[in-house]
């Protein structure tokens, strides 16, 4: 239920794309090309016009009440600057808090307004505007996501976190909730093995995880529409192996914890900084270089990385490779620490 | 009273005494505010980029060159012919892929005119625009270069002022937000934990035949960790403002009364929850499926509230993290006063109020 619930509203959620910027413009101008040029920077799609006013001042109120993000101010005699000076000039305050969303709208407003320089231009110099000089054409294809859209980006991430936390966090839980209750005494007088009583603590989560990777699947499937080009069987594989490790982490956890408090903190605190630097949210090639290092020794990123090549780019074993004798090197090393913890007497 | 801090004092021993759950709670903001401020940026830099120049003469050299010298790509690898670019993108690494068609020094000279094909992986849509766009942006500068550009009639020139934060730094939308997590987390989940677990150990039933009002003891078990969370919010803001250079430009009063009423908020959350449960691990759940989940994604700070669809953003009102996170922006990043946050003050009070009221209500009859 949860999961469900989760892969439904964070990719509806977690969108970057930078649209819908709040504008205020103040013009002083009240001229026909700042008609114009405001009109084309509405109809290009990406600004919201909230406030036009003619004083600079009511548009910086409207950023400094979160109404707004940029202020295009237009100085007086702007038309007649353009015309007679040959050159006018406007002034863009943005409301930097949100430092990419300022960046790239910035960008795009100044892309507008040199598009909307073009026009005049060309509308001003009848002959051959300028003589004729060398053009670089550059085109731009993007491959695996022709339609750009986020979703395809992070649903499959999602889902990889997904299983991350219900995984680790039920493992590490279960085992605490018997040592608080005091049933484990009893599971620990019996003559079973310490390496079989965790393999009968991990092989029940271990379908359970195969089974939420299924319905998450199916939600992709076919509440997305997002079809997976690679091999999903290759996902399965990887999917199994992997789970094996994020439980050796939770049963790991669980030898160390006494209280299930502390069991949720330890598995939280370690997820919390798996998933920040997994490369859900924000590319782990941004990161600075000794992170990027950091990144090796963290599971979530591996698994983000594979699904996201198996989902979107179709990638074979071969590709993934690497990242799965990394994954059964975890596998091996978390569950042989969390055997060897665990101890049958206190 | 007396019995009152008795209970009090009681419960900073239980805390105390866990010293695994006290490090982790005070740690995580620390280790939240490193991550946030040092690792995680949407900054698109330093992004693997290959080569295929069919072309290999000195102008697609230069190109290579001034593209690789960029902070923006590293020229890892060279193909040769258009099959290897499907296997690159699949190995993951490289993001972007650089076409230069023949004979391109001598369409350049002769022609007046070239092509450069970009290919992006575009399966993370964001770094795939972004790319294209600093590319080209590189690829016409490259061009100016070659022409001496002469100053073009008619330009309209623009000027821009990056407003509270003219170094476009990550940090300063990311503090208040870390800040909103840690505290509900702390207050709220920390709070309903630990009343949850009397209750599952039977030594509830031990307490509330103390002198003290079934409710004076509840509260006394919330005001450690409210304690707590007060110590949060000035490391966080302490770690902020001389690690990570974020200034404080509101008034600090304010702000730190602000945190306080979000810390009760949250304590009022914890209440309501540790009410309506029975076992850690229903209230666990709850926190995490109630508190945790909408406190990151509505609050604002990782996703954008505006790019949602209309039920999201409706829903994003009834969370409290939400109006705090703008609260705390508002003071602290844009340095504004009181005039301007009232409005969300109020909002914040009046939560308080309605789930102080319900959890008083739904605990008188689970525990008379």
């Amino acid at each position: 239920m949860m999961p469900t619930l989760q892969l439904i509203i964070i990719p509806m959620a977690a969108d970057y794309e930078v649209r819908n910027i709040n504008l205020a413009v103040a013009d002083h101008d009240h001229s026909v090309y700042t008609q114009q040029m405001v009109q084309k920077i509405k109809s290009s799609g990406y600004f919201k016009l909230v406030n036009y006013s003619s004083t600079f001042q009511e548009a910086v109120t409207s950023i400094e009440a979160d109404k707004a993000d940029i202020v295009l101010e237009i100085p007086a005699k702007f038309e007649q600057n353009i015309v007679r000076e040959d050159h006018a000039s406007l002034f863009i305050a943005v409301n930097a808090v949100n430092g990419m969303k300022a960046n790239l709208g910035a960008a795009y407003l100044q892309n507008i307004i040199q598009n909307y320089n073009n026009q005049i231009r060309t509308k001003w110099v009848q002959f051959p505007p300028v003589p004729p000089q060398t053009n670089i054409t550059v085109s731009v294809s993007n491959w695996f996501n022709p339609m750009m859209s986020y979703k395809y980006f992070m649903v499959p991430a999602v889902l990889a976190t997904l299983l991350t936390l219900l995984g680790t966090f039920l493992t590490a839980l279960n085992i605490v909730r018997e040592k608080e209750i005091g049933t484990i005494e009893q599971i620990n007088v019996t003559p079973i093995k310490k390496y079989h009583f965790i393999l009968g603590k991990l092989i029940p989560f271990w379908v359970l995880g195969l089974a939420v990777l299924t319905i998450g699947l199916l939600i992709m499937r076919f509440g997305y529409q997002i079809h997976p080009v690679g091999n999903v069987l290759i996902l399965y594989l990887f999917a199994s192996l992997y789970l094996l490790s994020i439980l050796g982490l939770g049963l790991l956890i669980s030898t160390y914890a006494d209280t299930q408090q502390q069991a949720m903190l330890i598995s939280f605190f370690i997820l919390m900084i798996f998933i920040l630097l997994g490369g859900l949210f924000t590319p782990i090639d941004s990161m600075p270089p000794w992170v990027q290092k950091l990144t090796w020794l963290n599971p979530v990123s591996y698994f983000i990385d594979v699904v996201r090549m198996v989902v979107l780019k179709g990638s074979g074993l071969s590709d993934i490779k690497n990242h799965i004798f990394v994954i059964i090197g975890f596998a091996i090393f978390l569950n042989s620490w969390a055997v060897w913890n665990y101890k049958k007497t206190s | 009273m007396k019995q009152f801090f008795a209970f009090i004092k009681k419960e900073f021993f239980h805390i105390w005494r866990d010293k695994r759950t006290l490090f982790i709670l005070l740690g995580m903001p620390i280790t939240q505010i490193i991550i946030f401020g040092f690792a995680l940026t949407n900054e698109v830099k330093n992004s693997k980029m290959a080569i295929l120049d069919f072309s290999k003469d000195a102008s697609s050299k230069q190109l290579i060159q001034k593209m690789s010298i960029s902070k923006y790509f590293d020229a890892t690898s060279v193909l040769y012919n258009y099959q290897e670019v499907e296997p690159t993108f699949k190995k993951g690494k490289v993001k972007m892929v650089l076409v230069i068609p023949q004979q391109f020094a001598n369409d350049l000279q002769h022609g007046n005119q070239a092509h450069i094909q970009l290919i992006c992986d575009g399966s993370d849509p964001n770094v795939a625009n972004t790319l294209s766009t600093y590319a080209t942006a590189i690829i016409k500068d490259f061009q100016s270069q070659l022409v001496k550009e002469q100053k073009l009639p008619y330009r309209i020139e623009t000027d821009i002022r990056m407003m509270y934060n003219p170094e476009l730094k990550g940090a300063y939308s990311f503090v208040p937000g870390v800040m909103a997590l840690i505290l509900m987390l702390t207050c709220a989940m920390m709070t309903s934990i630990a009343i949850v677990k009397e209750k599952e150990m039977g030594t509830m039933e031990i307490i509330l035949v103390s002198p003290l009002k079934p409710f004076g003891v509840v509260i006394a078990k919330a005001i450690p960790y409210m304690l707590l969370s007060m110590v949060n919010v000035i490391t966080i803001l302490l770690l902020s403002v001389y690690v990570l250079d974020v200034p404080i430009r509101g008034n600090l009063i304010l702000l730190l009364s602000e945190g306080l009423l979000f810390t009760i908020t949250s304590l009022a959350l914890g209440l309501l929850i540790s009410s309506i449960t029975d076992s850690q691990q229903v209230a666990m759940l709850i926190s995490l499926m109630g508190l945790f989940l909408p406190t990151t994604v509505f609050s604002g700070y990782m996703f954008p509230i505006e790019n949602m669809p209309i039920p999201l953003q409706v829903m994003s009102n009834i969370v409290p993290a939400k109006w705090f996170y703008f609260i705390v922006k508002t003071i602290m990043i844009k340095g504004l006063g009181f005039q301007y946050v009232w409005k969300e003050t109020c909002i914040l009070i009046g939560m308080t109020l309605v789930l102080f009221g319900l959890s008083i209500k739904n605990f008188k009859t689970r525990l008379s």
